[in-house]
């Protein structure tokens, strides 16, 4: 849309030579421009600049929808109006179906918490025929830690879809349709979302797992600022990605412990602290969620997993996350519980 | 007094000076047809430049004369203001706390910015007032339609009708605050007719953005009844690989002023939803709004969203007329909704 060419836009022959004239080629590079510079570089009247504006708006500006023609036709068009249940019961309550196409939903957690035990079930389930409640398609899975076990993928099947598995070549089929990819680097990485994008657009991929984005990017750069901009291309690619081809994406991310003692806060928040936060802060670790404030903002979707007195309780009601631990991660307060099959 | 004020090419510019205009007097003193030969442009052109100089000297005139108080070439003075501010209408965000630090709501006619870290509720504030906003006049809303700029894809439309059934079964309630002689009628709205109204665009780079509030004025003209814009946010495409900070800064303030003056032709409200960054002030780091400085300036009302412990506040950080105050709320199932802890009141900062 925006390297759309200004000549092709049915502006008046005048104006559009003038644009051309000046090398301002695509929509972008007028739309780059102020008014008032464009004035100046076309050589045009005020006048003239708005009403060749309103028309490249126009023209690149993107369809207009109403929410309640989205809602049907995600009805109409995608398996269970597009959400990859997870036959977690509480948590495909709390997410109206499961986890939904689209978007990036991003899987938090402390070492040994289950994360890539749970990216397995789901690269399961998405293999899974409909009558079964999966999406009948292709899995990629980007295993960046080397953490993907088929031995265990099939037990899992085995132990919750004996039905299928223990059929002849069953086994085969499904785990036949899940890719795994394991870039070692950077460079190699973006290499395989470029091929990721490829395969998505045969339409065969349902789901797309990345484990763990946070391996990928720590082992790279060492200040900060340069580790947010590289991600900064990937976090708009793979968003994208899931956008446009309608499928759920999944990111595990780490945590790291933070330094400092309390959370960030903003400048008026200086005066009134928070008088008790009672013992159980200053003695908890306290971790956070690597990647930073602008993965945190880039997802849509964050899931954290927590250990509750060692164990992974089962509960019927999720509880939802309150305070700053949804950014930090703590050993009490208020939980998310949710029912496990497994 | 200047012709560089002129709203004309530079190259006409430039032969004006050249010819030896310097005033916009001259040149109203002269014909059309002096003009055009002296300069060496159409007659029509030449009209043209003269209009564009009388309208504007006629402006510096009357700021001398001051009896001639009103029409000052699109002003109003302040006495008529009032009048307007009075009735100007406001969108209710369903929490009581933060209507009343709000003076009441959302106000039409400004450009307000929501900010906060993520999962405080941003997305939940924008769905919520695109909702409340077509709450019918007897029930003391607007009635309107909303314009909903996704950037992020964070729109989930299943929140949407949740927030809408919500608000259609807790709507009775709102017609006890302003008509309390209304007969207590079955509302007769549907959920679907709710989600009918929110007009939904997903934008994908920021030329799109950017061409999208330039069409804003051509649709909102076809659609009158459209109350609210939010975007969703304002900063996502702004942050990723932008080399260029200051074309960033001018692109920016460009964006706020036409939201600025579509706010105000079509009396609506303008929300912006902003994500935070982190910045090194005095020795430590601390939380701030995306987009720099300069955009801290761009929008009329600035609420910032923050935990405090366990709950969900809302702080007016900069407004022209609201006081400093903060407010809780809380995000659940039905919507936005006050907050249930026991400390309720408003903290006045």
């Amino acid at each position: 849309m925006a390297n759309k060419l200004i000549k092709q836009m049915g502006l008046p022959n005048s104006i559009a030579n003038i644009f051309t004239a000046r090398n301002i080629i695509t929509a972008k590079d007028a739309l780059s421009l102020t008014e008032f510079e464009l004035m100046e570089q076309l050589d045009v009247g005020m006048a003239e600049v708005k009403s060749a504006m309103a028309h490249i708006s126009e023209v690149v500006c993107p369809p207009c929808q109403t929410a309640l023609l989205l809602m049907e036709q995600r009805v109409r068009d995608e398996r269970s109006a597009g959400h990859l249940p997870t036959r977690l019961r509480g948590l495909d309550e709390a997410l109206c179906g499961g986890l939904p196409f689209g978007v990036v939903t991003e899987l938090v957690g402390p070492a040994g918490i289950g994360k890539t035990q749970f990216c397995l079930k789901l690269s399961l389930l998405a293999s899974l025929p409909a009558n079964c409640g999966g999406l009948d398609g292709r899995v990629i899975y980007i295993d960046v830690e080397s953490k993907f076990s088929s031995r265990r993928l099939i037990q899992i099947g085995i132990e919750n879809f004996p039905e299928i598995f223990l059929k002849k070549g069953m086994a085969q089929e499904m785990a036949g349709r899940i890719v795994i990819l394991r870039p070692t680097s950077l460079s190699e990485f973006t290499e395989s979302l470029h091929h990721v994008q490829v395969s998505l657009l045969q339409k065969q991929v349902k789901l797309l797992i990345i484990d763990s984005m946070a391996a990928l990017v720590l082992g790279e750069h060492d200040c900060g600022a340069s580790r947010q901009q590289v991600l900064g291309w990937h976090v708009s690619f793979i968003k994208s990605l899931a956008e446009f081809s309608r499928i759920p994406i999944v990111v595990t991310n780490q945590v790291r412990s933070q330094t400092g003692d309390e959370p960030l806060t903003f400048s008026f928040q200086a005066r009134s602290h928070s008088i008790k936060k009672e013992d159980r802060a200053s003695y908890d670790s306290h971790l956070v969620a690597a990647l930073g404030i602008n993965w945190a903002h880039a997802v849509t979707i964050r899931l954290v997993l927590e250990a509750r007195s060692g164990l992974v309780l089962l509960d019927d009601d999720g509880i939802e996350m309150k305070g700053s631990e949804i950014n930090t991660i703590h050993c009490q307060g208020q939980k998310a519980l949710f029912n496990s099959e497994w | 007094m200047e012709v560089g004020m002129l709203p004309i090419s530079a190259s006409k510019r430039g032969k004006l000076l050249a010819a030896g205009y310097t005033s916009l007097h001259s040149i109203s003193r002269a014909s059309a047809s002096q003009l055009a030969t002296d300069i060496e442009v159409s007659e029509d052109e030449a009209c043209e430049i003269r209009k564009y100089a009388s309208q504007t000297s006629a402006l510096d005139r009357s700021i001398g004369n001051s009896s001639n108080t009103s029409n000052l070439y699109g002003g109003q003075t302040a006495w008529t203001m009032l009048n307007e501010e009075k009735f100007s209408t406001r969108i209710t965000t369903s929490c009581v706390d933060l209507d009343n630090i709000l003076g009441g709501g959302i106000t039409c006619k400004e450009v307000t910015e929501l900010g906060g870290v993520p999962g405080i509720g941003k997305t939940q504030i924008g769905i919520q007032l695109a909702v409340n906003v077509q709450i019918p006049l007897e029930y003391g809303g607007l009635g309107g339609k909303a314009i909903y700029i996704d950037t992020e894809g964070s729109f989930m439309v299943e929140r949407v009708l949740q927030i809408a059934e919500a608000c259609i079964e807790d709507m009775p309630e709102y017609s006890h605050h302003f008509h309390n002689n209304v007969q207590d009628c079955e509302v007769k709205m549907h959920p679907n007719s709710i989600l009918e109204n929110i007009f939904y665009f997903r934008v994908c780079s920021y030329t799109e953005q950017i061409a999208l509030v330039n069409y804003l004025d051509k649709f909102i003209e076809e659609h009158k009844d459209v109350k609210i814009i939010i975007i969703d946010s304002v900063t996502f495409h702004f942050r990723q690989d932008f080399d260029d900070m200051a074309l960033r800064t001018r692109l920016l303030n460009e964006m706020a002023l036409k939201l600025m003056k579509l706010a105000r032709k079509f009396c609506l409200a303008v929300v912006l939803l902003n994500q935070v960054t982190t910045k090194y002030i005095e020795g430590s780091y601390q939380l701030t709004l995306a987009l720099g400085d300069s955009w801290s300036h761009s929008c009329t009302n600035r609420i910032i969203l923050f935990w405090n412990g366990d709950e969900r506040h809302a702080y007016i950080d900069k407004s022209p007329s609201l006081k400093s105050a903060s407010a809780a709320y809380s995000v659940t199932t039905r919507g936005i909704r006050n907050s249930n802890s026991s400390c309720k009141r408003i903290k006045m900062v």
